[in-house]
This record gives structure tokens, sequence and C-alpha cells, in this order.
């Protein structure tokens, strides 16, 4: 409950502080963000499992976050960084599909 | 992520899993809460900056490969407007040649009619020209006289013909009158004065032919000035009538 409102207040904040991106960040960011989206949904599907733990989560969000701005900065630097976008991309929604799909087998038994 | 991989698990823990989801709802706080709120945060902050950073991004954000997509569909939208331009003109083109043949069947029509009109007498007619005048004052001066004087006239190339007040058509004919000529029947009195529009030092030639105008008219008595204008009205009007027995044959159709 304590995350989901942490998510809410910023939105909220966001909202009204209308921030804009630092120009070395615009590459990292969108990637950042669907990395860090696929933790939250692992971390739901690891609290339906019985199986989650704070730190884990704090852990997780935190080394997808880095790892997937490391993986763009170094496609940069290797001339690939597009495809390797991309690339990265599809693995984390296949992975944020794969656990909705496990989420909605526990909630609903289907 | 912080999961390990998903085990099949029997359907009836359904209620289990609401229930668990309801606990960690359920408000724990302790530092790695604490933090995972934070987080939680700065992600929907992160994502707030990134849609508006997305929906406010100019060009210069963009990949190459995106650029030149961009750049492809901008040319081909030029080539296409530029197609479209074409054909527009070739079609203004068009209506433009379709607009100056019309002025121009318009103008060679009214050309025509300006021809028609100074011949048969409709219209007024100016240009250069002789303006004669027979003086005569013994009254010897007969029609015929008149009638070869505009005769030649006629032959000098002479294109619009008054004889005082009368303009002078293919259907004017002189006769006697008292005191003068009856021109068409209106009765001119003299001295004459004859207008005709043509190439001037012509015309004036014409009259002084040896044994020609000038020289009848002094034998009669008379005296024929000639004045030479560049610029003469013959304003004298006919109104035409239509032909009561005459009627146009149709001319066969090529």
């Amino acid at each position: 409950m304590i995350p989901a409102i942490g998510l809410a207040l910023g939105i909220v904040v966001g909202l009204l502080l209308q921030p804009a991106v630092p120009v070395w960040l615009q590459p990292y960011l969108p990637i950042a963000v669907i990395a860090a989206l696929d933790a939250v949904f692992g971390a739901v599907r690891a609290i339906l499992d019985g199986i989650f733990s704070d730190k884990v989560f704090v852990v997780s969000f935190l080394s997808n976050v880095l790892v997937a701005a490391f993986i763009v900065f170094l496609g940069d630097k290797l001339g690939v960084g597009s495809q390797l976008s991309t690339g990265v991309v599809v693995v984390l929604g296949v992975r944020i599909f794969s656990n909705v799909a496990s989420i909605r087998r526990h909630l609903f038994d289907a | 992520m912080s999961t390990g991989d998903s085990t099949p698990r029997p359907p009836d823990d359904a209620r289990h899993a609401w229930a668990r989801l309801r606990r960690a709802g359920s408000p724990r706080p302790s530092r790695s809460n604490l933090l995972a709120m934070l987080l939680a945060a700065s992600l929907g902050f992160a994502i707030i900056a990134q849609v508006r950073q997305t929906s406010i991004q100019g060009l210069e954000n963009l990949r190459e490969d995106e650029l030149v997509r961009i750049f492809a569909d901008v040319d081909q939208d030029g080539d296409r407007l530029s197609d479209e331009v074409r054909d527009l003109q070739s079609s203004l083109e068009l209506l433009k040649s379709r607009t100056t043949s019309e002025e121009e069947a318009q103008r060679a029509a009214q050309e025509r009619v300006d021809a028609l009109g100074i011949l048969a007498g409709t219209a007024p007619a100016k240009g250069p020209g002789v303006l004669l005048r027979i003086d005569d004052p013994e009254l010897k001066i007969t029609p015929s006289i008149v009638l070869d004087t505009i005769q030649e006239l006629r032959d000098a190339g002479a294109e619009a013909i008054q004889v005082g007040d009368v303009r002078v058509v293919a259907s004017t004919w002189f006769a006697d009158a008292d005191g003068g000529i009856s021109v068409s029947g209106s009765l001119v009195r003299p001295p004459y004065v004859i207008r005709a529009i043509g190439d001037s030092d012509t015309l004036a030639g014409a009259m002084q032919i040896p044994g020609g105008v000038n020289a009848t008219v002094r034998g009669k008595g008379g005296r024929l000035s000639i004045d030479i204008r560049d610029e003469l009205a013959v304003d004298a009007l006919l109104s035409v009538t239509a032909p009561q027995y005459a009627r146009p044959v149709p001319t066969a159709t090529p």
C-alpha cells in the first residue's frame, strides 16, 4: 500500500512540477522507466507468490534501472543504441506480460 | 527481477492471494518499506517527466533513422504536392487558353461588326482622308459629276464617304433636284462637301488627274478645293432596314 501511495504521490508531484528531463538523462529515462515497471510488476507477483521482501524489491528495482541505463549507454557507445534499446524494451515487455499473467492466475484463477 | 520462476499453483488459493495482497497493503513502516515508497514515487515522477518530454520533443532529440524517415516523409509529401501543383497549373493553362480563344473569337467578331458597320454606314468612321468642297456658283454641277467624284474616290481606295450630311453606301443613288442634287432622296445644296476616308495623298492625287474631276468641275464654272486632313470624321449614319425581298441563301456547310 505504501509503495502505491508513493507512486501516486510521484505522479502528482510530477504533474505539479512539470519537470524537464536533463539532456544527459534523456536517452536513459525511457528504458529506466520500463525496467522499473518490470520490477514493480515482479514485486506484485512476488507478494502473491508469498515470497515478497522489501529488500529484494529495492535491490531489484535499483539494479533493473541501472542495468537498463548501462545497456543503453553501452549500446550508444557501440553504435547500436537504438537496436539495443529496442531489444531491452522487448525483453522487459515480455517479462511484464508474463508477470501480469501470473498475477492474473493468482487473483482470478484464470 | 525479484521473484523466482513461476511455479504452477493449485487454483484453490485465490482467496489466499487476495489476503496476501491485503496484508502486503497494510502499512508496515520499516526502512525498506519507506525506501520502496521512495522508489515508487521516483518511478511515478519519472513516468510523468518522460511523458512530458516525449510530448514536447522536437527534432533535435530524434535518432538518425527516425530523422531519415521523417525526411523521406517530407520528401514524399513535397513530391505529391508538386505533382498537384503541376496538375493545377496545367488545368489553369487550359482554362486560360480557352478564355483566350473565346476572347479572340469575340475580338474577331467585333472587328467584323466594325468593318461591316463602316461599309453599311451604320457606324461613324474616322481617320486620315480628304475634305472636298465643290463650289458651284452657276448651278451647273450635275449629279453625275458628283457620282463620278465618288467613283473616283472609291477607285482611289476611299473606305467611307459622306456627301453633305448623307453617308454614301452601296445603295446610295443620285438624282437631279431643285437648287442642288438629291442624294438617296435628301436634298444637298452647293457647295457640295464630300468627306472621304482613305490614303489622303492617293485620294487627293485622284482628284487632280488630267481630264478628271478637277477639270470637269472647272469646265462647269465651278471650283474644287481639296483639303488633306490627318484626322477626318465621317459621322453621318444610315439606319439599316431589313430587306423586304432579298433573302440570304444559306451557304453549304463544308
